[in-house]
């Protein structure tokens, strides 16, 4: 294992894709030779040329239109959206013709296409540019919806990603994009729809993804010295969702904290609440919490932005209240 | 090039062909037997026509809202669109899309649509995906008046001609977004003027006249497919029903449905068929009397195909 970050990570998992199957090519603004505004594609231009890493106009709908049409034609193109913010420019092309093709044709068509958007605050982008908008995308029918946390998963859930027959959401997160991880080394994958248990506990249960993963997980220490073992959930996708993982994880604890970075009104925790409320009630020896952003934009200014951000102190406070 | 007889009669077959499924989906819509909402291509046909008759196998097309001309000409299967249209099990898409979204992706048909200017980025990547993997193909997108205030119109054809894709626009102009004519929808009267802002020839013609539409097509797709990039053509023309069927059409005078019906593509292309002796008034009539019978059994076809099984509701909405 290499300590590799994330964006290494994504970075490499593009072009182990690319030099696997000639059909996937990546597009997007300043992808080429300025490497993608975060860096992530920096070198790919170098390596496969302006016919497969291309550099498109400040035309969001054109960029990802197009991926839709020559993905139903047969290629597999990886279009970068800059920011999961910027995708309200492009989703007619989303919701109504990449998520439906297959369905409304038939099963005929597919569409195997990987949009890359860059999520999440942290980083003083205020409003337009931080935000965590995963649960409108789950609430797609034909969309796969994947939020990697970790280096080696950012790389293995990529490369499933693409070689993925469906429409796959891909949301990297922009402050982790520096966060370095063991990444194994070699060809591997991970499978989309699989959870991962990142810590385990048998106290209560904590399902966090993408940044909230670390904050949970630095949670998870601070409570273990006061005598509390949480065991750490991370979904890795939303959709498909790996119920088995975290309901079984409720049957050892009965006791769940929902954390994420999206709004709490209307974020994917409230679904997951009620999948559990549903379906596995009867293991659960409290109500569910749910820890999450408040409902407003994202501030600016640094203290109103930290306050805005779910942080280990309102985890460890929401896992508190139980005991 | 110029056309031989059998290629002028089958333009003619091919236009009568829409034209007799038209006239039978607003038959069998209005006594209640096809559910939702039909756009029906009557009066356009010279366009899908003219155009699709210069396409090759590795070609695609994508479609609009008024899309079963564009199917028809492509070479889609005449009874599984009917059947689609009824919404039964044998349909193009097994009665899961309907008129708005009937599409045959094996032929290069990316679908009708549902969303008014959809698939000019839709035919943008086709013609990527062509470009890519050179196969000579080139993509066409039908698209409306309307469509062309729309973002993906402008992205669309600037990106097209950016990278230099083999795509060819073809606007059929039918002077009205659903009630807005043009003159109230945009302050040209031209929509090919607008292809100069992106770098790319825009050619008007008489979208009424299929061997007009034939021609401009013929040099547009020869120069995309030799890597000459995009080209718009505008093609005037005009629908005879309303945007829907059951629209009342209060926004047009009955002198401006009359003066258009007096250019309906199909008895002007016929006329010239006979002018031209290509054609006798008796083949005419024999190819008339084909396409009804073939269109009536797609009727047959539809009607006698069970509606999908309940299975099939939550199937097809991911490949495994």
């Amino acid at each position: 294992m290499a300590e590799k970050t994330y964006s290494q990570a994504i970075n490499e998992a593009l072009e182990e894709e690319m030099r696997r199957d000639e059909k996937v090519y990546i597009l997007g603004e300043d992808v080429g030779a300025f490497g993608g505004c975060f860096g992530v594609t920096t070198g790919l231009l170098e390596k496969f040329g302006a016919e497969r890493v291309l550099d498109a106009p400040i035309s969001e709908t054109a960029i990802m239109g197009s991926a839709v049409g020559a993905a139903v034609a047969g290629l597999r193109p990886v279009p970068e959206i800059m920011f999961v913010d910027f995708v309200g420019v492009c989703l007619d092309e989303l919701l109504n013709q990449a998520a439906k093709m297959h369905y409304m044709f038939g099963g005929k068509a597919k569409v195997p296409l990987t949009l890359r958007m860059a999520c999440g605050a942290g980083v003083g982008a205020a409003a337009q540019h931080s935000q965590s908008l995963e649960a409108f995308m789950c609430h797609i029918p034909g969309l796969k919806v994947v939020m990697p946390a970790t280096a080696a998963d950012a790389k293995g859930l990529l490369k499933s990603a693409i070689r993925d027959d469906n429409p796959v959401i891909y949301l990297e997160h922009k402050a982790l994009l520096g966060v370095t991880g063991e990444v194994p080394e070699g060809e591997y994958t991970i499978p989309l729809g699989k959870a991962d248990i990142k810590r385990e506990g048998k106290d209560v249960t904590i399902l966090a993804y993408s940044m909230m993963l670390h904050k949970a997980l630095a949670a998870a220490e601070t409570l273990a010295q006061e005598g509390i073992e949480a065991e750490v959930i991370d979904p890795r996708t939303l959709v498909p969702f790996d119920k088995e993982t975290l309901y079984k994880s409720i049957e050892k604890t009965g006791r769940l904290v929902i954390v994420h970075e999206a709004v709490k009104q209307g974020g994917f925790g409230g679904e997951i609440a009620a999948m559990v409320a549903e379906e596995c009630f009867d293991s659960l020896d409290a109500s569910i919490k749910r820890v999450a952003a408040p409902f407003s934009p994202i501030p600016f200014a640094s203290n109103l932005e930290a306050a805005y951000i779910p942080d280990e102190a309102k985890i460890i406070e929401a896992v508190k209240s139980f005991f | 090039m110029a056309l031989n007889k059998e290629q002028m009669l089958d333009l003619y077959r091919q236009m009568r062909m829409i034209r007799e499924f038209e006239e039978t989906v607003a038959k069998f819509f209005s006594q209640g037997q096809i559910p939702g909402f039909v756009h029906l291509y009557i009066g356009e046909e010279a366009v899908a026509t003219g155009v699709c008759a210069n396409l090759e196998k590795q070609d695609y097309i994508a479609s609009t809202h008024r899309g079963h001309g564009h199917g028809v000409a492509r070479g889609a299967s005449i009874n599984k669109m009917m059947a689609e249209i009824f919404g039964r099990a044998d349909g193009e898409c097994k009665g899961k899309g309907g008129s708005m979204h009937i599409a045959d992706v094996e032929l290069g048909f990316l679908g009708a649509n549902g969303i008014v200017g959809a698939g000019l980025p839709l035919a943008t990547g086709a013609g990527f995906a062509a470009k890519y993997m050179k196969t000579n193909g080139v993509a066409i997108c039908f698209f409306g008046d309307a469509s062309s205030n729309r973002g993906t119109f402008h992205e669309s054809l600037n990106m097209a001609s950016v990278q230099k894709l083999p795509v060819v626009f073809v606007n059929e102009n039918n002077m009205y977004g659903i009630s807005m004519s043009q003159e109230r929808h945009q302050n040209i009267t031209d929509i090919a003027d607008r292809a100069g802002s992106y770098g790319m020839p825009g050619i008007v013609v008489d979208g009424n006249d299929v061997m007009a539409v034939y021609e401009a097509a013929e040099e547009a797709i020869k120069r995309a497919r030799a890597g000459g990039g995009p080209v718009l053509i505008e093609c005037k023309t005009y629908r005879h029903h309303g945007h829907f069927e059951g629209d009342p059409c209060v926004y047009r005078s009955d002198e401006e449905v009359n003066a258009w019906k007096a250019k309906d593509p199909l008895p002007r292309f016929a006329n010239r068929l006979q002018e031209m002796k290509m054609a006798t008034e008796a083949e005419i009539s024999q190819i008339d009397t084909e396409v009804k019978k073939i269109i009536a059994d797609a009727v047959e076809f539809a009607q006698n195909s069970p509606v999908p099984s309940l299975d099939e509701l939550t199937t097809d909405v991911y490949c495994d």
